[in-house]
């Protein structure tokens, strides 16, 4: 039996991945979401032998501190990563999951769980961008979609970059995509 | 040409942020697309994988992914800061530091001596060990306060407990008591100060005066192939880098990094780093150091004497082992060709590194003042 931590700040990621994981009789998976710092304890009180962390978990460098003290952590950890080919990583880094494993474990036993894992997150991903556009109304829409284009024209990106350069603008500057969209929008008229 | 580059909120983001804010890199031809990240080991990961060619990096993590036979080396072209981090105290536990200071606190062998006895007593009435951060294991703020610790006989794998936690998150940690103190560089201890709960002990300067801090980092195999691509983003670095030095900027410069892209801070505190004049308590006492944060043109040019110091302190405090084949790795690391060539590039003179750097003549060699007049004949 394997145990399996999950750590993600989106708790309906963490359920999408339980509910994936859950199907494999062999592993005993727990969810958490936890905030900066508690990583540490939920680590020590479960003793995972796999961990899986989403991207954006500040908690990310703290795992790195285990990597390297091993006074602190009898059981040495290790970024899955390092024993994997870098196809798997970078699969892995694009759809935002990262994975440790105890030090020993084969990567032939690792490397299902986080293809599911993977999988999941990129599933959630595409599932959450769907659900953007069904709630941005029509005439919103429209401007995302002229703005898209002349991302696509004037950056020579494909329109699903163009898309996630105006979503991550929009989360950067806490806006609306809309919003900047029309900054696009505004931006192109005044330049051409 | 397009380069997409990662950055933590600090201030010692400044260069790379100036960079592309305020055209520097437009001006070489690059467009320079920069990224807010959350924490070092995503900047690795992605700097790693080709998601970022470039990166804002703590001088350590570049030396030790350099050392990691199962990673890509990296290279790390341009020094971006020294310094610019400081060692803080939340209220409580710096008001129990004090009643066992025999001394000046600002004196880190009065400070360190202070916290052994206060670590001595806790350790009598049985309470738990002092719990500090620190923003990752290969860091200089984890070097910073276990030299600062050692020399005053405390065992910081022993005495108290070390947690890395990133930049944006300490004072979070401080607030809900899970840390007692951090180390962590600029504008960060001024938000804790600024919010009421904490004593900013001491600046990074006061235990290492000059301190290898963030640097520009690329993977060698990239910087190999793109060689134009990372001279025209050297250049405008360097540029960029004369620019923030200049303290007429400073105010503009405080606003670009303040904003909510960027550092999402008030404009005030970012100013106050960049001035080396730190209010270093909530009572409003103010320390000023002009080497608190140095964006300085001088120390753009890798050194590999300071990259091997930061490797000597990864050996002392055992992360890895001392041995001349590292010992090459770290100075190819810190290596000054790209930083020589942008410079020849930009001033179109030739690079004499002899200290003096005169437009015409033989390089000086002190050892030889009279061969190197006679050859200026």
């Amino acid at each position: 039996m394997l145990r399996v931590l999950v750590v993600d700040q989106d708790p309906d990621r963490a359920e999408i991945v339980e509910k994936a994981l859950r199907q494999d009789p062999n592993l005993s998976v727990e969810v958490a979401t936890a905030g900066p710092g508690h990583l540490l304890d939920l680590l020590r009180t479960l003793e995972p032998d796999i961990l899986i962390v989403d991207l954006d978990l500040p908690d990310r460098d703290m795992i790195e501190q285990l990597r390297v003290a091993t006074r602190e952590q009898p059981r040495p950890i290790v970024m899955f990563v390092d024993q994997s080919d870098s196809e798997a990583m970078k699969a892995a880094v694009g759809a935002g999951v990262s994975a440790y494993v105890v030090d020993g474990l084969t990567a032939g036993r690792v490397k299902p769980i986080l293809d599911t894992a993977v999988a999941r997150f990129q599933e959630f991903e595409k599932l959450r961008r769907e659900l953007d556009i069904a709630r941005t109304s029509l005439a919103e829409r429209k401007l995302i979609d002229r703005a898209k284009g002349i991302l696509m024209r004037a950056r020579g990106l494909s329109e699903e970059d163009a898309y996630n350069l105006l979503r991550s603008k929009a989360m950067d500057e806490q806006k609306k995509v809309a919003e900047i969209a029309q900054s696009v929008i505004t931006a192109s008229e005044l330049l051409k | 040409m397009r380069i997409r580059a990662g950055f933590i909120p600090l201030v010692d983001a400044a260069v790379l942020i100036a960079a592309a804010d305020r055209g520097f890199a437009a001006n070489e031809g690059i467009d320079l697309e920069l990224a807010r990240e959350v924490s070092w080991a995503n900047m690795r990961d992605k700097l790693n994988i080709g998601h970022f060619e470039a990166a804002h990096l703590l001088a350590p993590l570049a030396i030790s992914e350099s050392l990691d036979p199962g990673r890509p080396p990296l290279r790390a072209p341009l020094v971006l800061s020294e310094n610019g981090n400081s060692i803080l105290f939340g209220d409580e536990t710096f008001k129990t530091l004090n009643t066992f200071a025999e001394g000046n606190l600002d004196d880190p062998r009065t400070s360190g001596a202070a916290l052994r006895r206060l670590i001595a007593a806790r350790s009598e009435n049985g309470a738990g060990k002092l719990t500090f951060g620190m923003t990752f294991p290969f860091s200089s703020h984890n070097y910073l306060l276990r030299f600062w610790m050692a020399a005053a006989g405390i065992d910081p794998d022993e005495d108290v407990q070390l947690v890395v936690l990133p930049p944006p998150y300490m004072v979070d940690a401080l607030t809900s008591s899970q840390v007692h103190g951090f180390c962590v560089g600029a504008p960060w201890p001024s938000v804790a100060v600024e919010a009421g709960i904490g004593h900013i002990v001491h600046f990074g300067t006061d235990i290492v005066s000059a301190c290898p801090e963030k640097v520009l980092a690329v993977r060698s195999g990239w910087a190999e192939e793109n060689a134009d691509c990372l001279n025209r983003l050297a250049r405008a670095l360097i540029r960029a880098t004369s620019w923030c030095a200049n303290a007429e900027n400073r105010d503009e410069l405080s606003h670009l990094l303040a904003a909510p892209s960027r550092l999402n801070l008030p404009p005030y505190l970012i100013e106050r780093s960049l001035a080396g004049r730190v209010q270093v308590d909530p009572s409003g006492r103010t320390r000023v150091d002009p080497r608190y944060l140095m964006l300085d043109s001088a120390l753009t040019r890798p050194d590999a004497r300071a990259a091997l110091w930061l490797y000597s302190q990864m050996v002392r405090w055992k992360q890895l082992p001392l041995d001349h084949k590292r010992i090459d790795a770290v100075t190819a690391c810190f290596s000054p060709t790209v930083y020589d060539a942008a410079l020849v590039s930009l001033t179109q003179r030739p690079l004499v590194n002899d200290g003096i750097g005169a437009f015409a003549g033989p390089a000086f060699d002190p050892a030889d003042i009279q061969g190197f007049l006679a050859a200026s004949q």
